[in-house]
């Protein structure tokens, strides 16, 4: 049974998280002022903190540009993903085609792309747009691709039986059982695609955390380039959170064939 | 049986393909991977008729179930159910309840019941309403609107019987229906199915491994032997007019039944 709302517990389970970040923390802060290390070299949380607090507007109106280049791009990479997951499960013909090709787009580097990309589409939201796309589509499409395909064979032939066509096997079977598969691929997706935005906008942008990441490091303000790691790490786990929250809604209206959560060394 | 449906039958024995069967399947042959499944299967089962068929695992009983919904293609003979000869005009048009329950968890009793219905593009109204009506005599009328992980396995089986008959074609198979259940419950729903059964025009094939469950449910039971599975025998079951299951079952005529087809088993099990 889920136990719903229950607040001890979830704070229970954040307890060893919350715990070794903190103390990873002050070590770091006693460490930098014991060891006596440049500001500009590692500044300490503290001034990292202060650098947030002092300059919040301006860091979250760059946090706003990269938000909204990783929104569009996701929604570009579900949609996309979810075609080619179709095309592929649905004709072997696609498959042979298409999933080849998948797998070589991400054998050349996306990184030695982003250059090409400024030149053929400019510096606009496009190109960033385009990079985090190609970051999130891959693992969207490989998981969605499996989940899709290892429907019970047993549930499949009871359609059949009933007189279900292939259109309907795969609208109220397969997709609803390949939504566990789905999140697993959207929760990785979620977490590179912040990767995604930053180098699109560290080789061509005017605004966004990754441009002033660059532009900051480039002027040794240290503790500036922290505080937009700091925010990118918040957007990347809000961003995982948010897929973690969709995925607990559907599955409660599509629960999965085997929902027990299995604990190895817990049985 | 349309004359059209007659003529398409080309080659099929009209001694086997008896024409008030509703479930014809003669000489029918099966391989997987080169190893031969059946060989020369032949049935024919008329309406209202319940037919049993026992054997060891292995035989090809539940092949022989695949064959006649549709969901395998034969290799050799013929399959007919009512007017549908070809496999692609079967499947979807014979009544099949496997062994698993093979509920959808996301979907509640009452719109796993109605999925048949549901996919022949029938309104979701009166498809409700179709459910609601046989909900009464199949005890789930209580539980319409619960999920299947809160329901027990002999209701779960129940609904999936439910889905199986309610798109109201005329042959019906099941594959063990109650080979997952607990012995008392298993009793229990012998006897409701049997009461479920009875007003029913259809033709019915039960495969099963228990030979108690053949006696007490249908009105022959055929014995088959594995390695192809083949029918070997059949033992035509009539009890006069004793009714209750218990007055059945603890009967004489019960354990010559049974020891008719255990030695047709057993004949099986001794040959090398």
């Amino acid at each position: 049974m889920i136990i719903r709302g229950s607040f001890k517990a979830a704070l229970l389970n954040w307890i060893p998280a919350v715990a070794t970040t903190i103390a990873l923390i002050i070590a770091w802060e006693v460490l930098v002022e014991v060891l006596d290390v440049k500001r500009w070299l590692l500044p300490p949380p503290s001034v990292i903190g202060a650098e947030i607090y002092g300059s919040f507007g301006f860091l979250l109106r760059h946090t706003q540009t990269t938000l909204v280049e990783i929104l569009i791009g996701f929604a570009v990479s579900v949609g996309l993903a979810g075609l080619l997951a179709s095309g592929i499960v649905w004709s072997r013909t696609v498959e042979r085609t298409i999933y080849p090709l998948i797998i070589t787009s991400q054998t050349v580097p996306i990184i030695t792309l982003a250059p090409l990309l400024i030149i053929w589409v400019g510096t606009d939201i496009m190109s960033k747009v385009i990079v985090i796309v190609l970051f999130t589509f891959f693992p969207i499409v490989i998981n969605l691709v499996s989940g899709l395909r290892y429907v019970d064979q047993e549930m499949v032939d009871m359609f059949r039986t009933l007189g279900a066509s292939p259109w309907q096997i795969f609208r109220k079977l397969m997709i609803p059982s390949a939504l566990p598969s789905f999140f697993a691929g959207l929760k990785v997706a979620a977490v590179v695609s912040v990767i995604g935005a930053v180098i699109g906008e560290w080789f061509g942008s005017s605004a966004g955390l990754g441009w002033l990441m660059k532009v900051a490091g480039g002027q040794f303000q240290t503790a500036k380039v922290f505080a937009a790691i700091v925010l990118l790490s918040i957007l990347a786990m809000a961003l995982f959170a948010a897929v973690v929250a969709m995925e607990k809604w559907s599955l409660r209206k599509y629960p999965p064939t085997a929902n027990r959560v299995i604990r190895l060394g817990e049985s | 049986m349309s004359s059209a449906s007659q003529q398409t039958n080309t080659g099929i024995d009209e001694s086997v393909d008896s024409k008030n069967a509703l479930l014809s399947v003669s000489s029918v042959g099966f391989d997987y991977e080169n190893a031969a499944i059946l060989e020369n299967v032949n049935l024919s089962v008329t309406k209202g008729e319940f037919v049993a068929l026992v054997g060891p695992s292995g035989c090809g009983k539940s092949t022989l179930l695949n064959l006649i919904s549709g969901v395998l293609s034969v290799r050799t003979g013929h399959i007919r159910s009512g007017e549908h000869v070809s496999r692609t005009d079967r499947i979807g048009n014979v009544s099949y309840m496997q062994q698993k329950d093979l509920l959808l968890p996301w979907r509640s009793v009452a719109t796993n019941s109605q999925l048949g219905l549901e996919l022949r593009g029938g309104s979701r109204s009166e498809s409700n309403a179709q459910v609601r009506k046989l909900a009464e005599s199949f005890g789930l009328a209580d539980v319409l609107n619960s999920m299947p992980w809160q329901l027990s396995g002999g209701m779960r089986q129940r609904v999936a019987l439910l889905r199986a008959v309610l798109p109201d074609n005329p042959v019906l198979l099941l594959d063990e229906p109650f080979g997952a259940l607990d012995a008392i419950t298993r009793s229990t729903l012998q006897q409701w199915l049997l009461n479920v059964l009875d007003t029913s025009n259809k033709a019915v094939v039960l495969v099963t491994h228990d030979v108690e469950e053949a006696i007490l449910l249908a009105d022959r039971v055929l014995v088959m032997t594995a390695n192809p599975g083949q029918i070997i025998g059949e033992v035509k079951i009539d009890f006069g007019d004793s009714s209750s299951d218990a007055e059945v079952t603890t009967s004489p005529e019960f354990m010559i039944f049974k020891r008719r087809i255990l030695d047709l088993l057993r004949v099986q099990e001794i040959a090398p």
